[in-house]
């Protein structure tokens, strides 16, 4: 646990000692925004068409759940970027010799380097709740889907971070690995826009695979332990194959 | 300490160790000595738990590198070749890193750290980050990293590369010092290194223990023949003709392609010193001595030799019955 700690605070140390977490955070706060304002300005419209209508609207449904849906995708786009380098960099560099000469074992570095990533995605989120009090301050939107919808996003953010350590720990090029995972992260996009198209049996299969559909019931604002799972899974999985990949190059030399 | 038994490591078809063994006492030092790829970097690898072998064990103090990974490792410092530090964290912080993954406990770390920076020498770049480091001070930082959690075992791949005339013999006096408390390996492509801070060396090419020794020994034995170098101003008189009279003497050559330099070679028998001799004959011939000295093998010699020696069996079990790994054995 110690030795888990330690690795990851080197990570998220390393990350915000470079350029790289302020242009990550801001490649995805200025997107974000936009989304907000437009999404916000369309609820406003709305709204006061609605008031005379005497009808009523839910900020959590018409602006959140849209505004995280459309980050999800951008958060897709950023992901390769955090990834890249966690094994990549250290190959090249030689570094990876003292982390596997040190009394941690595999599983410890591979942990470690999985919640320093995560800590920098965390930071991501904490960015976006500014926007999200902006919403508590002039009007009043529910808590409970909007933590479900935060937690949707931790989970879907693992999953992309759990492959993109697997796809990093193959190379020793991180921009190999940038393009690489972007690419896969990509495909995992676009297979659930099959869904629709194909037939019952392969559009079920194309939505399930699809990482961002498993995200649609929490931006809704529930919690599906179907999904809760297929994200866990994917992420043990990832983490599980870098191990194996890890293991795989001590024995390769 | 350190025990090394019929360590053998294939990369697909090529073999870059084959059949290494030998053993390193408690506080002793052991040159690991070689051309660049005899294996020895691919041999510390291995004893450091970087990568296992294909076949063979190795135990470091006493745990198996292959069994018992994180004992062996809590006990071992490693200088890899290029010294592993991260560009973007400060002297100071990297050091704190590596004191935190090498299980330093807490309430030490602070003086672990600093203790090993003066030792090393670096305190002044504590602030400074790794990145901007000249190579001198990488490797020293390199240096200082390995000795954190004061392992019991050190394995140092040429702690000396890089480094300017004045901190190679720092460095080297701060192996010496550490011997004793610590056991050392450390690897080298330079001679006199191995001679001036190992008690014993192996030397290693192309995967095979070639011969292990003393360095006295080693040189000595080498050596064959001693062969001097004078040169002499006596203009127009045939020198090497007289000087290869001399009793010992057993051939005498022109060391420079200009005949009229006056340098010669003279080799003479193996443990028969003939300078004085030499000296007497140059000043009662009237010639002016301007250089007389002993010619040192170089390393490279030494190699051409320890490795076209066939058969290399003599050489492994000659002085040193400890070891059982020699060529061919």
């Amino acid at each position: 646990m110690r030795n888990i700690l330690a690795i990851a605070h080197k990570e998220l140390r390393s990350y915000f000692s470079s350029p790289m977490a302020y242009i990550i955070i801001g490649f995805f706060a200025l997107p974000f925004g936009v989304f907000f304002y437009l999404y916000l300005d369309a609820f406003v419209r709305q709204g006061m068409q609605m008031a005379e209508m005497g009808g009523s609207m839910n900020v959590n449904q018409q602006v959140i759940r849209y505004v995280l849906q459309n980050a999800s995708v951008i958060i897709l786009f950023i992901m390769p970027m955090i990834t890249m380098r966690t094994y990549a960099e250290e190959k090249r560099s030689g570094t990876i010799e003292l982390l596997l000469t040190s009394p941690v074992t595999d599983l410890e570095i591979i942990l470690g380097k999985f919640f320093g990533a995560l800590g920098l995605y965390v930071a991501m989120l904490l960015v976006t709740l500014l926007y999200i009090a902006i919403l508590f301050v002039y009007g009043n939107p529910e808590w409970r889907p909007l933590v479900a919808c935060y937690l949707g996003l931790l989970l879907m953010g693992g999953a992309f971070l759990s492959l993109g350590l697997l796809i990093s720990s193959t190379t020793n090029n991180q921009i190999v690995a940038g393009i690489v995972s972007f690419i896969v992260f990509l495909m995992l996009w676009i297979v659930g826009w099959f869904a629709d198209t194909a037939g019952p049996m392969m559009g079920t299969i194309t939505r399930y695979l699809s990482i961002t559909e498993h995200f649609d019931d929490f931006s809704k604002g529930i919690i599906d332990t179907k999904h809760v799972i297929y994200y866990l899974s994917l992420i043990t999985l990832g983490l599980f194959l870098t191990a194996k990949s890890v293991d795989s190059e001590r024995w390769r030399g | 300490m350190i025990e090394v038994q019929h360590l053998t490591k294939r990369y697909g078809r090529v073999t870059a160790v084959d059949d290494v063994s030998f053993r390193v006492e408690r506080g002793e030092i052991l040159g690991f000595l070689g051309p660049n790829g005899a294996g020895k970097t691919t041999t510390m690898r291995i004893l450091t738990g970087y990568m296992p072998a294909t076949e063979g064990r190795a135990t470091v103090a006493g745990f198996d590198v292959f069994d018992k990974p994180i004992e062996a490792k809590r006990r071992t410092g490693y200088l890899p070749e290029t010294p592993p530090l991260y560009p973007d964290m400060t002297v100071r912080e990297y050091l704190d890193f590596v004191a935190r993954i090498k299980g330093v406990p807490s309430s030490e770390r602070v003086s672990r750290v600093d203790a090993a920076m003066r030792r090393t020498h670096v305190d002044d770049m504590a602030s400074r980050h790794c990145g901007k480091l000249s190579k001198g001070y990488r490797q020293r930082v390199g240096l200082a990293q390995s000795l954190l959690h004061n392992p019991e075992v050190l394995i140092l791949d040429e702690p000396t590369a890089g480094l300017d005339p004045k901190q190679i013999i720092e460095t080297r006096d701060l192996i010496r010092s550490l011997a004793g408390d610590h056991t050392i390996i450390l690897s080298t492509h330079i001679l006199p290194e191995v001679s001036q801070t190992c008690q014993r060396v192996v030397i290693i090419n192309k995967g095979r223990v070639v011969a292990v020794d003393t360095p006295e020994n080693l040189t000595a034995r080498l050596r064959g023949a001693e062969t001097m170098y004078v040169q002499v101003d006596a203009a127009g008189q045939d020198v090497a003709a007289i000087l290869a009279r001399i009793p010992g003497v057993t051939r005498v050559e022109a060391a420079d392609q200009r005949h009229d330099s006056g340098a010669y070679e003279v080799e003479s028998e193996r443990g028969h010193d003939v300078r004085r001799d030499i000296a007497r004959q140059i000043v009662s011939s009237g010639w002016g001595l301007l250089e007389l000295r002993p010619m040192r093998m170089s390393l490279e010699e030494i190699f051409l030799q320890v490795t076209t020696e066939e058969p290399a069996e003599g050489t492994a079990d000659q002085q040193d019955t400890r070891v059982q790994g020699g060529a061919g054995a």
